[in-house]
């Protein structure tokens, strides 16, 4: 696998770190459309994900990124534990099965958003994190060699993040609240959106 | 003793899971292994999978265990919790599509009765189908 320790260890520590960053954030537009929990939950999770940083740093990618996905499961506490958790266990599956990056990110990353969306039981356009991620998938496979790749992540994200305003949620707590949803920025989307960042930027940072 | 079918109940807040576990002993007596957990891993309102995982094993019977949920990532959580479970246990255990108080009362009621696990379930669901 051509993914090295070091990177590997730099990139989780930036992402676990934008988020921890961010939970006040994360925190508040839970509180507008949800049960105020996103930010603190985010934060317990990669505060624990850190703490492992050296063991995840020694693993193989594929085990490494099970490992943060079990983390994720075992702090998070809400939702979103499983929701993200899922997403890197499967990642970790799917290069477990012969996969390698960068060069199969595409698969890899459409078996995590793909794990994501079962196991919400959503699809795009219900105002959840995976209005995040289907459109970067979109952008990974249509931006595929373009060296501004990591760019067209960020901006991707950027925008698809802005696009969960006006939707109404149909899954996850903010269900509950029906139209009163609309106007507001999806914590999960928001979240996701902070971790492509923090990814890109790494990588970018390395290259 | 015959085994009956176990309950699980899982609450953001474990003052609620534990209420709820009281009402279930009080009406259907203890032959009814009841489980309870609630509170996420640093005991602030959520779910913990690892709880989940210990809540089901203390509830576990041969014939399965039935999981109430309240909200959203207590559901979540208790598939999650489900799936990282020994494969052979992995198929008694359900999560049910009900209301948590009165779902766990009635889960509980038939399970007294030495039901299957499919039957527990589906009394706990009619509540919602209603």
């Amino acid at each position: 696998m051509s993914v090295q320790p070091e990177t590997l260890k730099s990139v989780v520590k930036a992402a676990a770190e934008q988020v921890i960053a961010c939970a006040p954030e994360l925190t508040a537009l839970d509180q507008a459309i949800g049960d105020g929990d996103h930010g603190a939950n985010m934060k317990r999770g990669f505060e624990a994900v850190l703490g492992k940083l050296d063991a995840i740093g020694a693993q193989p990618l594929d085990e490494a990124l099970k490992t943060i996905g079990k983390t994720l499961v075992m702090t998070v506490g809400g939702a979103s534990g499983p929701l993200y958790g899922t997403f890197f266990m499967a990642a970790g599956d799917a290069l477990s099965q012969s996969r390698s990056l960068p060069e199969d990110m595409v698969e890899v990353f459409a078996r995590a958003v793909g794990a994501v969306s079962a196991r919400g039981r959503s699809q795009a356009g219900e105002k959840t994190m995976l209005d995040v991620l289907f459109p970067v998938l979109e952008t990974l496979k249509a931006e595929a060699g373009n060296p501004a790749l990591l760019d067209c992540v960020r901006v991707t994200a950027s925008e698809a993040v802005k696009r969960t305003v006006p939707m109404q949620a149909t899954k996850g707590r903010a269900a509950f609240l029906g139209a009163r949803s609309v106007g507001h920025v999806d914590p999960g989307a928001r979240s996701s959106c902070v971790l492509l960042h923090a990814v890109c930027n790494t990588l970018e940072a390395r290259q | 003793m015959n085994e009956t079918v176990g309950i699980v109940i899982v609450s953001h807040s474990k003052d609620i899971a534990k209420g709820t576990a009281d009402m279930v002993r009080q009406m259907v007596g203890s032959e009814v292994k009841v489980a309870f957990c609630g509170g996420n891993p640093d005991g602030g309102l959520g779910t913990s999978v690892s709880l989940i995982i210990d809540a089901i094993n203390n509830a576990w019977s041969p014939k399965g265990v039935v999981i109430l949920v309240d909200l959203g990532g207590a559901e979540t959580n208790s598939e999650m919790a489900v799936e990282m479970l020994q494969p052979e246990q992995r198929n008694l255990v359900v999560v049910c599509n009900a209301p948590i108080v009165e779902g766990a009362v009635m889960a509980a009621t038939e399970a007294a009765g030495g039901s299957s696990l499919d039957e527990v379930r589906a009394v706990a669901e009619e509540l919602s189908a209603g």
